[in-house]
């Protein structure tokens, strides 16, 4: 605004409402637990620049401390990225270290896994008995037969430690129950996928297209706030979803497209813009190769075609095909990211990369960018030991498009002990039992092991699985790596502590070092010290740490992001061209033009369970935040009005839902709304905690799944589709 | 003389409740309460649907029924016509709360009637209030209604806009933006 600023403003009475920075819920918590860190004044206000860890998205961010107490958290500035605007989830990031039910103290197992019944320890015994094992298995079992599973940056310390310890089983359920299947697709097509931030384009698009995304919903910060510029700007919005979602609400078009039938609309649209001419001619000549195979291919997938697979009429297809043309190259069709649906969602998302192809969109303004990143040294560590037994995930290469490892195949090789035993699990902020499909397969697998450790700030769902359970500091009160970025501008960040860690919880950095000397690994943790590490990596790349935590982040020079700009077109498949027939999927008998296959259907009296996102929660991580809790406490399934009705239901009754496999559900709010289809019903992912120490949100909403007991594989790249579960409802008694 | 007000574009809106959450730590409201809240009109039947998200909050109304019914003159007009609560004067008797058509109000845990206040604690400072500070859609804009040059004005100007309940005759001073221009 600033129009303020510049007027005179009439002097507000000093007796009325101020800031109340004494009162409030959460002071009670700040009298006992908050310490300030040692640079931190104990009066005045205080700024610390750190970037954010409600997600993934590491927005830059900066806390203010007001006479020794936490008090809020916003936006950088500088900040490329969240361009000073944290999402929801970052403003109420405070909350995630005012929670009273985070881990306060190391814990290990008192009695059989999962009764979460604990001792508490000290940090020696922990390390001690996690040593002692790991020592074990690694003579009985061979260092391969650790794994561990992370989330997040926070993670880099403990993959380092897996790294010296000898294992290459390292993974993370956001490539194989998330953006896998989308990066496969990409990178058969283009050589290169989309990463994260997404290299999406979406201020500068011209025509949209959101297939099942649901921004708004979905808080991935600098995407909201482009798609909001889109919108004012006049981008022409086509929202492909079963559900009305918000979204949709602002599109010119929305599809409630039956659910599991996009190939069919894809392939479509494909058939008019290859048939009707309408691609960038100019880009596929001199960029693609396999255009006459792929108009072959598609020949029959006509408008009139889909129509009855979909529920969405041949002209409306027609008619958005042509527009979509319109504004080509700056029409961007959005590739997703949690993109785990029916099983064959490689294929789907190959077919979305196959249409911003014809629209020419990739390495394009207002389509998808080419990232720059500054270039920042690595630390100096010496060689990790190699593995002669290789990954366990993926033998045989069954999977052949797997370019990361699949959790779930860890987990089939912990129950089968094949292709070689794994023993023991080390899981990093990534609640399993909320993350992958089938809870028993899950709990299966564990029971497997000689040991489990789980690293923490709160008591998750996996913690009550553990042998031993790590606390860790929140990402207010810790360090974490340098963060170096791959955006529209090239730039570094830093996470650094606005608070001394609370109780007994540690850093993450100061665990792996820990457990290094332990393991007589010290060798691979030469620095005493984090400030230490992250200086070195600085100082050897021109910079410094005392630079790089007085401004939170430091930018490059800018650098140009379009072909348009300067950037060389370069596209690393096999054949050196975009792909839009893949002889690699050719050769090992899949389909080298994605094709529509019908999906299962629900039986009847039963529904498709959908899940999305909320923007005031991650994942199931925040549920327990007091001040996200108080925004979002349950969550409701959407159940069409019409189907409401019949089932004489209404907004605010609580329901049962029950899977296929009989599985039942967590009681949980209706809602009944014109706003998703018939065949489905939908709930917000992350609710349903059961774990004892979630005393703030256990038994609220019900979680998904929980009721994905089916899923089905990926055969490209082995991710696990997960929406293929059907549910009846039930009224709670 | 000012009058303060906001101009809300409900077509970028996404109701994502960044506003609430940054009105909660800004303002340390206390739990289980809020100061502002989103609330979403849909009309229309499966597949016809239209949808209206607004950011809601206290109206600051030109014609306050809360302080025209307050018994002891804690609520009042402050400076821009902002409608705060005098902490000290205020008993709690709630008919402020009982006349309010907006809903707007709430006791706070220490005894006084509790809603936003436009955070004049920034707007002194030359700072938008902390709800609109922190939109990651930027559909908020604070200013002065009787100033015809702000961005604000000039916004309820050009824009198609409504207020909420404008028939309880209380001239509430946010206007929500809709679709397309004024002619």
């Amino acid at each position: 605004m600033n129009s303020i600023s510049r007027r005179r403003f009439l002097k507000i009475g000093a007796a009325t409402a101020g800031v109340a920075a004494t009162a409030g819920a959460l002071s009670k918590f700040t009298q006992q637990a908050v310490k300030i860190s040692s640079s931190v004044p104990e009066k005045g206000v205080y700024t610390i620049p750190t970037y954010c860890d409600l997600c993934f998205w590491k927005c830059n961010a900066i806390a203010t401390v007001k006479d020794g107490k936490l008090w809020k958290i916003e936006g950088n500035p500088i900040d490329p990225m969240s361009k000073g605007r944290l999402c929801p989830r970052g403003t109420g990031g405070i909350g995630s270290y005012y929670d009273p039910d985070r881990l306060r103290k190391p814990l290990m197992r008192k009695n059989n896994r999962g009764q979460e019944e604990w001792v508490e320890v000290t940090w020696d015994e922990a390390f001690t008995f996690i040593a002692d094992k790991m020592n074990k298995i690694k003579s009985e079992y061979g260092p391969e037969a650790v794994a561990l599973f992370s989330h997040g940056i926070g993670g880099n310390f403990f993959k380092h430690l897996m790294k010296a310890y000898g294992t290459p089983n390292l993974a993370a359920p956001s490539f194989a129950q998330c953006r896998g299947p989308r990066d496969a697709g990409f990178r058969l097509t283009f050589g290169e996928d989309v990463g994260s931030p997404e290299r999406t384009d979406i201020e500068n698009s011209k025509f949209l297209v959101l297939i099942g995304s649901h921004l708004g919903e979905n808080m991935h910060n600098t995407q909201v706030q482009e798609f909001a510029t889109a919108i004012e700007r006049g981008t022409k919005l086509l929202v492909v979803d079963p559900r009305h979602s918000v979204a949709a609400s602002k599109a010119d078009w929305w599809f409630p497209i039956k659910p599991g039938t996009d190939i069919a609309l894809i392939l479509a649209w494909i058939n008019v813009i290859v048939n009707e001419e309408l691609y960038d001619k100019v880009y596929i000549d001199k960029y693609a190769i396999g255009l006459d195979k792929l108009k072959k291919t598609v020949s029959n997938n006509t408008p009139e075609w889909a129509y009855p697979i979909t529920g969405i009429k041949a002209e409306l297809i027609r008619e958005t095909a042509r527009e979509m043309a319109r504004y080509k190259p700056a029409t961007l069709i959005h590739p997703g990211r949690h993109v785990t649906w029916y099983g064959d969602d490689s294929q789907r998302s190959r077919a979305i990369a196959i249409l911003n192809a014809l629209m020419g969109s990739w390495g394009r303004k207002g389509g998808f960018f080419s990232p720059v990143s500054m270039d920042i040294a690595s630390y100096p560590y010496p060689e990790f030991p190699h593995s002669e037994k290789g990954k366990v995930d993926n033998p045989d290469k069954k999977y052949p498009f797997a370019h990361e490892t699949i959790t779930t195949g860890i987990r089939e090789a912990t129950i089968s002990g094949k292709p070689y035993p794994v023993k023991g699990w080390f899981v990093y902020a990534t609640n399993l039992i909320f993350t992958l499909p089938n809870e028993d397969e899950t709990i299966k697998a564990i029971q497997n092991l000689d040991l489990m450790v789980v690293v923490e700030t709160q008591p998750s769902e996996i913690t009550g699985w553990a042998d031993v359970v790590l606390p860790e500091a929140t990402y207010l009160e810790r360090y974490d790596d340098i963060n170096v970025e791959f955006f529209k501008e090239p730039f570094i960040s830093i996470r650094q502590p606005v608070l001394e860690p609370a109780f007994e919880t540690k850093p993450g950095w100061w665990m792996a070092k820990k457990l290094s000397e332990k393991l007589g690994l010290e060798k691979y943790f030469p620095w005493n010290n984090i400030e230490e590490y992250l200086d070195t990596r600085l100082k050897n790349s021109g910079y410094s740490l005392e630079q790089l935590k007085k401004a939170g982040l430091i930018k490059g020079d800018k650098q140009p992001i379009y072909f348009e700009e300067g950037v060389t077109p370069e596209f690393p498949t096999p054949s050196g061209k975009i792909e839009l027939y893949s002889e690699q999927l050719a050769a090992y008998g899949l389909d080298p033009v994605p094709r529509y296959r019908k999906h299962e259907e629900p039986p009847p009296g039963y529904y498709r369970l959908l899940f999305g996102r909320s923007p005031v929660h991650s994942f199931g991580r925040t549920q327990s935040n007091p001040i996200l809790f108080d925004m979002m406490k349950e969550n409701e399934v959407w159940i069409n009005k019409f189907i409401a009705d019949k089932l004489e239901l209404k907004s605010g009754d609580y329901v049962i839902l029950v899977n296929q496999d009989g599985v039942r559900s967590n009681k949980v709010k209706v809602k009944a709304t014109e706003r998703i289809r018939q065949d489905c019903v939908y709930i917000v992912h992350g609710f349903g905690h059961t774990s004892k120490g979630f005393v703030r949100s256990r038994g609220l909403g019900a979680s998904d799944n929980q009721l994905v007991t089916k899923y089905k594989i990926d055969p490209i790249m082995g991710g696990t589709a997960q929406h293929l579960n059907f549910v009846t409802i039930e009224r709670a008694a | 003389m000012a009058r303060y007000g906001m101009a809300i574009d409900t077509t970028k809106c996404v109701g994502c409740m960044d506003c609430v959450v940054a009105c909660k730590t800004e303002n340390n409201v206390p739990e289980g309460l809020n100061r502002d809240w989103i609330q979403t009109i849909v009309n229309g039947e499966f597949p016809n649907l239209t949808m209206e998200i607004r950011s809601e909050r206290c109206n600051h109304c030109t014609n306050a029924p809360c302080v025209n019914c307050c018994p002891t003159g804690a609520s009042h007009y402050d400076g821009g016509g902002i409608v705060l609560v005098h902490h000290d004067l205020c008993t709690g008797c709630k008919a402020c709360i009982a006349s309010c058509p907006y809903d707007a109000r709430f006791i706070n845990p220490e005894g006084y009637a509790d809603k936003c206040t436009f955070c004049v604690h920034r707007v002194e400072e030359g700072k938008d209030p902390a709800c609109i500070s922190v939109c990651p859609t930027y559909c908020m804009t604070f200013g002065d209604l009787d100033d015809p040059n702000s961005e604000i004005s000039k916004l309820v100007k050009s824009r198609n806009n409504h207020t909420v309940l404008p028939e309880a005759g209380t001239s509430p001073n946010i206007y929500y933006l809709i679709g397309g221009n004024n002619a």
